[in-house]
């Protein structure tokens, strides 16, 4: 009974996010000074010229119709069209989509399997040289940029032992159709690692405090008592318990991730949903930069919400009154 | 051994700010000033850290470059907390409502990472120094509106807050006189976090061509700049970074440092 | 009949500085025997029981012998202890409501100590674990199989506990305070239980407490710990009526209160053994 009350309640969250954002968002690109048309067309353009761009772009109707529209369009799937292009913006956005999607989703894997045992070790070990050194490799791994760690990695694998590509993307499935594993591989080692080595650092963080204080409770020594190795009784007792932290985290994390990736596309030229939105910025394509940034910021209220559900699956106490 | 890292963090720190002021008075070579015979050349003598694609010294820009590094930094981080404290007070002092909707606001707030509102900023207006330090203001607000209510709630529960109350201090005078003096240590804590945070998102927004447009050095256009001769003098894209690194490590561990400083007095207080 | 356990010269410091806060202890234990670990907070009685399982902090330098069934167990590497912690010996603790991994289902909890030493699979475990969950007392043992500790009460906690503890039918168990978090009304009836229980499973226990009146109802020998010293040994009989230490016959004057002649001031220990200043 408690859970449907509490699921409801943090969808209704969501959606009122998502309608907060959408407004911010809108007011942010349309409520400021500066204007598009003048902009697209150059500052030397005459009055008359901007002027019927203007009425083009539907930008002389006012601001709460506009908003309208576009928030009534997006329910939809329509995101309105190019400035420039008059393209539809889902269609330019759409199979950027899983580009990006692809970078941030084996990154957001790999970070947790590469920071749970390298936190655990920090925890166990902390007062070694096994443990300092996981904790300073987590330390600097975390003050360096994304985008720097990818060019680093780009003189090192790419420059100097050419083992793979400094740029590009391709496609898992071509447009032939043929499946081309290898090449899409070697194009996303390098991003993902260069995201993937900012992120685990962060967890790893986290992840060695969530193991040092299980390692203070008392239901950690009960579990040696079983007969249970220190390892052992960490994993069996403090994984769970370490978790909702751990995914806390992770949920956090989701919003630095996708800009780390917007930045690490530009760093690999990678056509996703970063470098799409970029040159949209370049070109002052508004209602595309409106779009994409919408997409981001829902996929960000989207993982915040599944993080905040899973809570209720990993702490039983978390499930309301209905144990006793 | 503890202590190492808050000292290291010191030492870091320090460097920084030191280059950046000196910076306003003296280079080794002129930062703006292109040489076309004297490109790419390697580190050492009469260079310290070698020169760039247009023959300008790197040791000199990346002086410079600490200039605005430290300049946007405290700009960004004295309007979050301009922002985020005042919030986070008074939702701790009040709680009900109040305090719901600064929570629920900054939630919203943390969906928009400081780059994605910068980039959206820049959309807008045309990008700056300005928008990249507005933008990354107001995307730390959230971090200090929690950690200034959470401090505010430990500290309302304290024995001469109710003092305080009994005697008629009016809620101003004490967020004022007793709420900011003992939350103020765990928002430098904070602070030095969000520099950091603030470093690494000014040096990704200038290597994205949406900060302090060019000539002016800063660390993320170098390191854009040295991607262009990747191939042919890696090294280029070392010094830029390894600042950028270091400056964000250095406020880390002093962070860190202080929070360990901080905790165990905290857990008396309490 | 050799002892089952039998600690010689045992010292345990902790830290850079060593500081000891045991002294030399020395003791054994007999098959079935109960003995009694009587000491007030700080004497070294919890220190020396953790020494015996090996559940000490890392900061803790131990010297001396412990040998249980024969075996010496100081110097043993934590892989090498592990396997007979929860088979040879277990040990029940003090404070039931952390005792317990608050996101696992007790059952499984209980469980784990025979899928880890007889290998049993989850279904044959589930009966056993519903088995003992009724002999600790636990009313329905199958719904408190099921439950998170969260929906258990203290006393209940405590009973899963025990059974954790005596589920493998280990030789030694050890009880540090088990009763001292409990209700005062609780606190007998676990008493009783952990008596039929140890008797069911012939098993030796060391029961430490600080209260006197809760050892002499469950075992036969004591010892006083005063300060990271045994200042006192013997028989329950021995103890309380022919005392050595002046410390022992505070302790037992102070036991007594039903002796006081009404109206007369109660005794304190410090009526009968003034404690030197605290190093």
């Amino acid at each position: 009974m408690n859970l449907t009350r509490t699921v409801a309640v943090r969808l209704l969250v969501f959606v009122a996010s998502l309608f907060a954002a959408s407004i911010a968002i809108f007011l942010v690109v349309n409520a400021l000074p500066g204007d598009v048309a003048t902009a697209i067309l150059g500052f030397g353009a005459d009055p008359a010229s901007i002027a019927e761009l203007r009425a083009r772009l539907g930008l002389d109707r006012p601001l709460l119709d506009r908003y309208f529209s576009w928030a009534g369009g997006m329910l939809t799937g329509n995101l309105g069209r190019s400035y420039l292009t008059n393209e539809s913006v889902s269609a330019l956005v759409a199979p950027r989509i899983g580009v990006t999607a692809w970078l941030v989703v084996v990154s957001m894997l790999i970070a947790p399997v590469v920071a749970l045992p390298l936190g655990m070790l920090a925890a166990m070990k902390r007062r070694t040289w096994q443990g300092a050194a996981a904790s300073t490799a987590s330390q600097i791994g975390l003050s360096i940029p994304a985008f720097y760690a990818g060019i680093l990695l780009v003189v090192v694998f790419a420059v100097t032992l050419r083992w793979l590509p400094a740029n590009g993307y391709t496609d898992l499935v071509d447009a032939t159709g043929r499946w081309r594993p290898v090449p899409f591989i070697q194009h996303l080692v390098l991003p993902v690692l260069s995201l993937v080595i900012v992120q685990s650092s962060v967890l790893t963080r986290y992840v060695r405090s969530a193991f040092i204080e299980v390692l203070s409770e008392d239901y950690f020594r009960t579990a040696r008592a079983v007969g249970w190795t220190r390892w052992r009784a960490l994993w069996r007792h403090g994984v769970r318990n370490a978790a909702i932290s751990v995914v806390t985290v992770i949920g956090l994390q989701l919003a630095t991730l996708l800009v780390g990736a917007i930045v690490v596309e530009q760093v690999f030229r990678i056509p996703g949903l970063g470098t799409a939105l970029l040159s949209a910025v370049a070109n002052r394509d508004l209602i595309v930069v409106q779009g994409i940034v919408m997409v981001l910021v829902f996929a960000v209220l989207v993982i915040n919400l599944l993080t905040d559900l899973s809570y209720l699956l990993i702490d039983p106490r978390l499930r309301g009154r209905d144990a006793r | 051994m503890r202590r190492a890292g808050l000292w290291i963090g010191i030492v870091l720190v320090a460097l920084v700010i030191l280059a950046a002021l000196v910076s306003l008075v003296w280079t080794p070579y002129d930062p703006l000033q292109v040489q076309p015979t004297q490109t790419l050349q390697p580190a050492g003598w009469p260079h310290l850290l070698g020169t760039d694609g247009f023959g300008i010294d790197i040791l000199s820009r990346l002086l410079i470059g600490a200039r605005t590094t430290v300049f946007v930094g405290v700009v960004a981080v004295s309007l979050a907390a301009l922002g985020g404290v005042p919030l986070g007070v008074l939702a701790g002092m009040r709680g009900g409502w109040v305090s719901e909707i600064v929570l629920r606001v900054s939630d919203i707030l943390y969906a928009f990472p400081a780059l994605l509102l910068a980039i959206l900023l820049a959309a807008a207006v045309g990008a700056s120094t300005l928008t990249a330090m507005a933008a990354i203001g107001i995307a730390s607000i959230p971090a200090f509106a929690r950690v200034a209510r959470a401090a505010t709630l430990i500290v309302m529960t304290q024995d001469y807050i109710l003092a305080a109350r009994a005697s008629g201090t009016s809620r101003w005078t004490i967020s004022v006189r007793h709420v900011l003096p003992n939350i103020a240590a765990v928002l430098g804590v904070q602070a030095s976090v969000s520099f950091g945070i603030a470093i690494l998102a000014e040096a990704a927004l200038s290597y994205l061509g949406l900060a302090t447009p060019p000539p002016t050095p800063t660390w993320g256009r170098m390191l854009h700049d040295a991607q262009t001769y990747i191939f042919t003098s890696p090294i280029q894209a070392l010094w830029p970074g390894l600042a950028i690194a270091l400056s964000v490590l250095g406020l880390n561990l002093l962070g860190d440092g202080l929070r360990d400083h901080l905790d165990p007095r905290l857990r008396e207080a309490a | 009949m050799s002892p089952l356990l039998e600690v010689t010269d045992l010292r345990i410091a902790f830290g850079r500085s060593r500081r000891e806060v045991a002294h030399g202890i020395s003791f054994s234990l007999e098959p079935g025997e109960r003995l009694g670990l009587i000491g007030e907070s700080g004497s070294g009685k919890t220190v020396t029981a953790l020494a015996v399982m090996g559940l000490l902090a890392e900061n803790a330098y131990v010297s001396g012998s412990i040998r249980l069934a024969g075996r010496e167990l100081v110097g043993l590497r934590d892989s090498e202890l592990a396997p007979l912690r929860g088979d040879l010996m277990s040990m029940v603790f003090q404070e039931p409501m952390t005792a317990l991994d608050p996101t696992m289902p007790v059952g499984r909890q209980v469980a784990e100590v025979l899928l880890l030493h007889q290998h049993l699979g989850h279904g044959v475990a589930r009966g056993r674990v519903i088995e003992i969950l009724a002999e600790v007392g636990l009313e329905d043992p199958a719904r408190v199989a099921d439950a998170y500790p969260h929906a258990l009460s203290g006393g209940q906690r405590q009973r899963v506990v025990v059974a954790m503890a005596l589920i493998n039918r280990p030789d030694l168990v050890i009880c540090d305070e088990p009763t001292t978090a409990l209700d005062v009304t609780v606190q007998a009836t676990v008493l009783n239980l952990l008596d039929a229980a140890l008797d069911a499973v012939g098993a030796s226990c060391l029961f430490i407490s600080h209260d006197l009146a809760v050892v002499s109802q469950l075992c036969e020998r004591v010892l006083v710990m005063l300060d990271g010293d045994i200042v006192e040994q013997g028989t329950m009989a021995q103890v309380f009526n022919a005392p050595n230490h002046p410390y022992t016959r505070g302790l037992v004057a102070t036991a007594r209160l039903d002796a006081v002649t009404p109206g007369e001031r109660l005794p304190t220990v410090e009526d009968f053994y003034a404690r030197q200043a605290r190093r």
